[in-house]
């Protein structure tokens, strides 16, 4: 199933962009608008536009259903393991400042909640990406 | 049956109506949403986790423990795709 020229190329061109702005979006989830959800999300849009415009194998090529099972319980993981890691040194499940890092307090709390954020975003994508390599009609497969 | 739906339809609706009265205004500053933890947070929210955006701060910090949930949620709703839908293949 190939598509337009005109729609391959465009779709080349802007989804590099596309994944940039969702890092943006979840890297910046703390100072601006924006998170893990949303930034997620985005990221998954560019993976089903590869789908829509150059066919589903081709998007299968780059992150196959296997890595998308792997990735969708990594990020669930890294949050349920950074919640662990508080009870381990002594703290409350997600009492982010027992870590013991060389900060203070506050600083490791919000570096957590971007660590957080960022396996919220991990999550979002791999299953969005998920559901649509699943309902996506495989007819050239 | 259809007796017992009307029935339990109407008494539904007659206590939701009946419970309409007791809540508050938009924009009312007594709500009790606004009555408890709002005030803390919205002083407290940056010096305790160094967090510019509140939102944030009150998603992935101090309602941590929601947001595990809801991502448990969106997780299980891909496995439940997943194992409905999936043709062939190991997982």
């Amino acid at each position: 199933m190939k598509q337009d020229v005109v729609i391959r190329t465009v779709c080349r061109l802007i989804v590099p962009f596309i994944q940039i702005f969702a890092l943006y979006v979840i890297i910046h989830g703390a100072s601006g608008t924006g998170g893990g959800f949303q930034g997620g999300v985005i990221f998954a849009s560019a993976i089903i536009l590869i789908g829509i415009a150059f066919g589903l194998p081709d998007a299968l090529q780059r992150i196959s259903e296997k890595t998308n099972t792997l990735l969708s319980c990594t990020g669930l993981y890294i949050y349920a393991g950074i919640g662990i890691l508080c009870i381990i040194f002594g703290g409350n499940f997600l009492g982010y400042s027992f870590i013991p890092l060389p900060l203070d307090s506050a600083a490791t709390r919000g570096l957590m909640a971007e660590i957080v954020e960022i396996g919220i975003g991990i999550t979002v994508m791999a299953v969005m990406t998920s559901i649509f390599y699943d309902i996506a009609v495989k007819e050239d497969m | 049956m259809k007796t017992w739906a009307l029935v339990s339809v109407l008494l539904v609706g007659f206590l939701l109506i009946w419970a309409e009265g007791d809540i508050p205004a938009i924009g009312d500053s007594d709500a009790p949403a606004y009555n408890y933890v709002a005030d803390r947070y919205i002083k407290e929210a940056y010096n305790e986790t160094d967090t510019p955006n509140m939102v944030t701060a009150i998603l992935a910090d101090y309602r941590s423990y929601d947001t595990l949930g809801e991502l448990t949620v969106i997780f299980t709703a891909g496995v439940a795709v997943l194992l409905l839908l999936r043709r062939g293949g190991r997982l």
